[in-house]
């Protein structure tokens, strides 16, 4: 086994083709430009079949991950998608937005001594390879239940739940807010990191499944949970999200050219804003950009200011760069295309022209001392280090808490202290009967693969419920 | 789909009436909430208060004024054609309470948000003003359902061709002056808000006013219609959109309504050159 293992070792991980920094830095087109079957199965060949496979314990839905390795190395794309259809409905999205380096990679035998498989890159080149070679084939499906299930919101948590109880036989329809489905894969992440297109093939494919999407319900407003279960469901899986932008609350925060990140990515993400005029929602183009927070949110607002035109665009953040949170493969991909890093700074005030719009940043420098209740050393402002950063444009990237929107509606739905759902961790069940909840607005802001894991230990949950009545 | 049943043209046809379906909207809606329409796949998600709503019918009323190019695409859309997408309830609805004397003051558009709530004042049992205003007459909408809405009704017209010959703000002084007025409800641009805020300020009469701040999902996700009530930051679309009228930044709400004056002019030079060229 060891002498095989180093064998196996000599072939070099496969990188990802990408669009160069100096041109991709100026248009929306995906940045990693995906593998050809030829490497595809040389990077296939790399894995070493580990009979007690460490990846999949570091990947939240346990995707079989040898075993479709396996079907790429011997080239059968069909068996290797339906391999991880089993386990997860959003390869496409999974393999190019999951933070592959502290899950199933992060864990890969081969990282011990070298690189591990590309995991990441082989999900997103066999769902990609389906989508445009399969023959639309469908996986199997139960026979029908006759019991109704919807889900509030159609992010990665909710698609999750859809695709495993439509499979399973239940009915399934699907309530989204907005007016096109995807939850943070439309409105958050840019389409340079996930093409829009790939998210609705996606949705699609549930809803040749049989997934009922309905957009435009906004639950909470429109509907509400006990109106749902009058409608005759037997179950609802709340997903959804954390969409309540945090501000700094510092004065000139109302300044025109002072988005929040949720409010610029949905502009130029959901409403192709970046599009403009072709599409009719505008967005602001900031020459000299600042974003404030260093979260791959943040990476992406950056990334987006860029290619919006920007001359400059600064990450300000308080801490140091071992603390940052983006993925390193965002910040590196942020660095490469000209993004400056503005770290131990925090900002105090906004700064204003008579119009009120924004013209610049007070900041003051900081200094790291005993970590926090986050575990992160606690940044300190150093006493009159004040300094003023030029801006015409800021996004403040600072997380986001829950939208109190549909709990405010839902009396019985119990709450933690921050206002996001109570559900037991090895359910996804609510205080509320027959109501499962799951993603982020349960945990709070987190990954889109961690909404999927809560996503599927939901559906095991209703489906054991729908059948045996608990 | 959205289907709009019937179509109207008002106010020298810069003011458009559409009733639309939207059984689900229909049912929940009450006066002082409002939807996001938006028209096609291209268009911008546009917030707009609800003129009426018919629950048994299915159907709600909106009422906007051309002022860009998504309200331009509007006005093309026919009897019979459809929104792409309506989104809502959403918002507050009004705090409809009784307190005996109540006047509510519109002007332009706002006379469109104002009827629900003025009529729903006046069946919880308020004695019920209604003050309304236009730049003349020809741009006077909702006369007749105003009047019928209220106990009382003055109108005003800035040029004098109709009404009283000047702003809302005169006659609502003289009401104040005369009247124990409970509560004042001001809904029209923000000049007009702004006065008649300052104005019932100097009385100490309550009085509420409806914020028409850009938003984008309408639902206190985005911050864009970030207000500042009493120095507090707050989410018109989610807090609001109505407020107490003392509290309120106007001058920072005008320029907020600012903030894409430039792509607006241009989204609107371009449509209306492509419809020339149709």
């Amino acid at each position: 086994m060891p002498e095989k293992a180093q064998k196996k070792e000599k072939i070099p991980r496969q990188p990802m083709p990408e669009q160069e920094p100096e041109v991709r830095r100026r248009n929306f087109k995906e940045v990693p430009l995906g593998y050809t079957p030829e490497l595809a199965m040389k990077e296939a060949e790399r894995c070493l079949q580990c009979k007690k496979p460490s990846c999949m314990e570091g990947c939240p839905v346990s995707v079989n991950i040898p075993e479709f390795i396996k079907f790429i190395k011997e080239g059968d794309f069909t068996k290797a998608i339906r391999k991880i259809w089993e386990r997860n409905a959003l390869p496409a999205v999974c393999g190019r937005v999951c933070p592959q380096e502290i899950q199933c990679e992060g864990k890969c035998i081969l990282g011990k001594k070298g690189e591990p498989v590309a995991i990441g890159n082989l999900e997103r080149f066999v769902a990609d390879w389906e989508r445009v070679n399969g023959k639309g084939e469908l996986p199997p499906k139960a026979s029908p239940t006759g019991k109704k299930v919807a889900v509030v919101g159609s992010g990665p948590a909710g698609l999750t739940v859809a695709g495993d109880l439509i499979l399973k036989g239940h009915e399934v329809t699907i309530f989204e807010a907005f007016h096109k489905p995807g939850g943070v894969l439309t409105y958050g992440i840019p389409e340079f990191r996930l093409p829009k297109e790939i998210v609705f093939s996606e949705v699609h494919f549930l809803e040749r499944l049989g997934c009922r999407v309905e957009c435009n319900v906004v639950v909470g407003r429109t509907i509400t949970l006990d109106e749902i279960f009058a409608q005759g469901f037997d179950a609802i899986f709340v997903a959804v999200g954390a969409g309540l932008p945090s501000f700094l609350n510092i004065p000139g925060e109302n300044l025109i050219g002072i988005y929040s990140a949720n409010e610029y990515l949905t502009r130029s993400n959901l409403m192709k804003a970046y599009l403009f005029p072709e599409y009719d929602t505008p967005i602001a183009h900031g020459k000299n950009v600042v974003v404030i927070g260093a979260g791959n949110v943040a990476m992406d607002s950056a990334r987006t200011a860029m290619r919006l035109g920007a001359e400059k665009v600064r990450i300000v953040y308080r801490r140091s760069r071992a603390e940052m949170p983006a993925r390193a493969a965002e910040i590196h991909h942020a660095e490469e295309e000209g993004i400056e890093f503005f770290l131990l700074t925090a900002p105090t005030r906004f700064i204003g022209d008579e119009k009120g719009r924004v013209t610049g940043m007070e900041c003051l420098k900081m200094e790291l001392g005993e970590p926090d209740d986050s575990g992160r050393r606690r940044p300190v402002p150093v006493e009159g280090s004040e300094f003023v950063l030029d801006c015409d444009l800021a996004v403040i990237s600072v997380g986001a808490g829950a939208n109190p929107l549909l709990t405010q509606s839902t009396p019985d739905l119990k709450l933690n202290k921050w206002g996001y759902i109570l559900a037991d961790p090895k359910t996804g069940k609510t205080t509320k009967k027959a109501v499962w909840a799951g993603g982020d607005i349960v945990t709070g802001q987190a990954t889109v693969i961690l909404a999927a894991g809560a996503g599927r230990i939901a559906s095991d949950s209703i489906h054991d419920y729908l059948t045996w009545g608990w | 789909m959205f289907e709009i049943l019937k179509r109207q043209e008002m106010a020298d046809g810069t003011v458009v009436m559409n009733e639309i379906s939207a059984p689900l909207i229909a049912q929940k809606a009450k006066p002082g909430q409002f939807v996001i329409l938006k028209a096609n796949e291209t268009g911008e998600r546009i917030p707009l208060t609800m003129a009426d709503t018919d629950p048994k019918k299915g159907t709600i009323t909106i009422i906007y004024q051309v002022v860009g190019k998504s309200t331009a695409l509007f006005k093309t859309l026919q009897a019979g054609d459809k929104f792409q997408d309506v989104i809502g309830p959403l918002g507050r609805p009004t705090d409809l309470e009784k307190v005996g004397t109540v006047v509510c003051v519109g002007g332009g558009t706002g006379i469109a948000v104002l009827h629900p709530i003025t009529r729903g004042l006046k069946e919880i049992g308020n004695h019920v003003i209604a003050i309304i205003g236009a730049r003349s007459k020809d741009l006077l909408i909702l006369e007749d359902k105003m009047k019928a809405a209220s106990h009382e009704l003055h109108v005003c017209t800035d040029d004098g061709s109709y009404g009283h010959h000047g702003f809302v703000t005169e006659v609502l002084k003289e009401v104040l002056e005369k009247d124990k007025v409970g509560l004042v409800v001001g809904i029209g641009p923000v000049p007009m808000m702004k006065f008649v805020s300052k104005m019932t300020a100097e009385y100490k009469v309550k009085t509420l006013v409806s914020l028409n701040a850009i938003m984008v999902d309408g639902t206190g996700m985005c911050g864009c219609c970030r207000v500042s009530i009493g120095g507090k930051t707050k989410f018109a679309c989610v807090d609001g959109p109505e407020f107490d009228g003392h509290q309120v930044d106007f001058e920072e709400l005008a320029q907020r309504l600012e903030a894409y004056k430039d792509e607006e002019r241009q989204a609107y030079e371009r449509f209306m050159a492509e419809c020339r060229a149709d």
